[in-house]
């Protein structure tokens, strides 16, 4: 059992890598294409895997494309899995916002993602899934990034008299303030 | 104690007042369930028939009205400072703290910008229980410790 696991392996790695896939033939991102042409900057796929596609697209066509992705019943991704942001201190567009779509009926996943300058505000899609809601506010309390039209954009995690973005990479990792400090600026319990 | 001697029968105990409090008050700690990270998982194991708190006359209270002891069981973030400051307010005298683990002791391994660095900066706390998190025997020694601070209180007679 185990020298016939052994040659198997041994085969395996003998044999030619598979092709890269071409993403220019894949359904999912033509369909997009076809409607979005000027507004996909880019489009790859981690790991050489269909369920890895991640399509950027430009910051302020982000609402319709989700609106297009959601209800174009080809595509159908009706579940917004996650929104998580990055921060890349040294560019001049500091924040990716990334999308983690998945189409229930389908079993397909689908990543969009785009840039923002700091102080720049997106457009929020909580009027396309309701779910956005605590992402973006999550979004907004860790890494400070705005979205117009959401319902209400406050902090989620850090306290509501929290100041600064936790996230960010500029922001210190250990606490700044000494606990009595901390007391002495705002007493607890008031 | 020459008065009274031999003058009643052998079912008459005499005592302090302060003895009869403190032995009361020892007896029947009601912490509050509290258990905040992964201490809280310890804390419900020596709660339960392994280790079995009933028999110290520990019996978890779920408000802090009818709660004596603050089991501190696991990490404070700021956030949650705030909320155990109230908690700790609305407990009736008397009342103690026991810090249980590293977190509650001194922020333990989480030396962030999210995290209390000790319960003691915001509550006083009278049991420290070293630990991560303590075994249920370490959180039962401390309440032992807690119980024999009790035992030497006075208040009678300061």
């Amino acid at each position: 059992m185990n020298e016939e696991n052994i040659e198997k392996g041994g085969e395996e790695k003998e044999e030619p890598q598979e092709e890269k896939i071409n993403l220019d033939d894949n359904p999912i991102v033509k369909k997009i294409k076809e409607r979005f042409t000027e507004d996909i900057l880019d489009t790859y796929c981690f790991a050489n895997r269909l369920d890895e596609i991640t399509i950027k697209a430009k910051k302020e066509k982000i609402k319709d494309i989700c609106r297009f992705v959601k209800e174009e019943p080809e595509l159908d991704f009706t579940y917004l899995a996650d929104i998580t942001g990055v921060d890349y201190p040294d560019r001049e567009e500091r924040f990716d916002l990334v999308y983690h779509l998945y189409s229930v009926n389908k079993n397909q996943r689908l990543r969009l993602r785009l840039s923002t300058k700091d102080g720049e505000a997106v457009e929020s899609v909580t009027s396309i899934w309701k779910g956005a809601d605590w992402y973006e506010r999550e979004a907004f309390d860790m890494l400070g990034i705005k979205f117009d039209g959401h319902p209400n954009l406050k902090r989620i995690l850090m306290p509501d008299d929290w100041e600064g973005h936790p996230y960010r990479k500029d922001y210190p990792l250990e606490d700044q303030k000494t606990p009595k400090e901390r007391l002495k600026a705002k007493p607890l319990g008031e | 104690m020459g008065i009274i001697q031999s003058r009643f029968e052998s079912n008459i105990i005499t005592t302090t007042v302060d003895k009869l409090v403190d032995w009361s008050r020892r007896s029947s700690l009601w912490p509050l369930t509290f258990g905040l990270a992964c201490c809280a998982i310890e804390m419900m194991c020596a709660g339960a028939s392994r280790f079995d708190f009933d028999r110290f006359g520990v019996i978890f209270r779920a408000t802090p009205r009818q709660s004596d002891v603050m089991i501190v069981a696991g990490t404070v973030t700021h956030k949650m400072a705030d909320v155990m400051k109230k908690l700790y307010d609305q407990m009736p005298e008397p009342k103690w703290v026991v810090a249980m683990g590293a977190c509650a002791i001194s922020g333990g391994p989480f030396n962030s910008y999210s995290v209390l660095q000790g319960a003691d900066a915001v509550i006083p706390v009278d049991i420290y229980i070293p630990g991560c998190p303590p075994r249920p025997e370490a959180l039962m020694h401390g309440i032992i410790l807690l119980q024999e601070k009790i035992d030497k209180e006075k208040f009678v007679r300061k």
